[in-house]
């Protein structure tokens, strides 16, 4: 009987445990869709093939598209006009030498999404491309132009080392989808 | 800093951070390039760097090092000709300013698609402005100039 009582218990704490843990994992992930959804990240990830700028997230001016390799078209690709760094002065293109957007095959959309639809792309590898949870971490943490957001224009909520932290956390709590 | 324009090399004394525009236009003379916005906005200086359409306003002249840089006055016959020809035939400039920068960004456009379609002149000429507004005409020239550049091919 004393035994049955135990097991019990243990599986009840269990269960705390991993709703305590799920509740944690998605409360990461609200945190880091605030900066998933920030012009500095969304902008790059538009719902069309044209690339948004701004605060107000307006489509980019020039009417420049995505292009097979998210490279752009013609004379209008990214680096027409974006540098490999920063020009200096208002109005002028920020700049990377790797300045682009996902390409036509993955176009991995953030714009638009809720929470759960965000949380659920992430975790379809069709979305991402990615072969397994561990690189969606390499890319928030270590894709130079991810970095680059982080250091220009009106700044996302989080710095990027809290964001790499949550995305963290809501990965190895088991990577929760948000109930909305 | 060495650079090699319209397949002429050259030597020129200027800072690393110096644009391409002003470098072809104040150090060698090339004037078909022309200023419009300073600022990646208009199209009007639009240069080939390596085969690939650059706004020469914005890009810094360290940019073009051990590459070739081809203005309007260098542009290759395959693709000047039929151009000139089709600019021509259509009378598309009227006051001119934006045509170097048109023409430069129309030459990418029929290197790289033999039947563009007006999709296809939208995708690669709508961040080149006119402020006469000859977009219309432009189009045409450039669905008459590939089928001149078909022909000769
Ligand atoms: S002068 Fe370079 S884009 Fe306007
Ligand atoms: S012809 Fe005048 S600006 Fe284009």
């Amino acid at each position: 009987m004393a035994g049955v009582i135990a097991v019990c218990n243990l599986a009840m704490m269990n269960n705390k445990i991993v709703k305590q843990r799920e509740a944690e994992s998605k409360a990461a992930f609200a945190e880091a869709y605030k900066v998933f959804m920030h012009p500095r990240c969304m902008n790059c990830h538009p719902a069309g093939d044209v690339p948004l700028q701004g605060d107000d997230s307006h489509l980019h001016t020039q009417g420049v598209k995505r292009g097979v390799d998210g490279k752009g078209l013609y004379a209008m690709k990214c680096s027409s006009c974006h540098q490999a760094a920063n020009l200096d002065g208002d109005h002028l293109p920020p700049g990377h030498p790797n300045w682009h957007l996902p390409t036509a095959a993955r176009p991995m959309v953030f714009e638009g999404k809720s929470p759960r639809e965000l949380a659920m792309s992430f975790k379809d590898a069709k979305f991402t491309g990615f072969k397994s949870m561990d690189q969606i971490i390499e890319h928030v943490e270590h894709d130079k132009l991810v970095q680059h957001s982080f250091t220009y224009g009106t700044r996302p909520p989080l710095s990027h080392d809290e964001f790499v932290a949550k995305v963290k956390e809501w990965i190895g709590k088991g990577a929760a989808i948000p109930d909305k | 800093m060495q650079l090699t324009v319209n397949g002429k090399s050259y030597d020129v004394n200027v800072p690393s951070d110096m644009p391409i525009l002003w470098v072809i236009r104040d150090k060698l003379g090339l004037m078909g390039t022309k200023f419009g916005c300073g600022a990646a906005q208009c199209g009007a200086c639009t240069v080939h760097l390596d085969g690939q359409g650059i706004r020469s306003c914005v890009a810094p002249v360290s940019r073009a090092e051990g590459k070739e840089i081809v203005t309007i006055e260098g542009l290759n016959d395959t693709l000047s000709k039929p151009l000139m020809a089709a600019w021509t035939e259509i009378d598309v400039p009227q006051c001119g300013y934006c045509q170097t920068g048109q023409i430069m960004a129309a030459a990418v456009l029929l290197r790289d698609n033999n039947n563009p379609t007006d999709q296809d002149i939208d995708n690669a000429m709508s961040g080149n402005i006119c402020r006469c507004a000859t977009y219309q005409r432009i189009r045409k020239a450039i669905h008459l100039a590939a089928e001149l550049k078909k022909s000769s091919s």
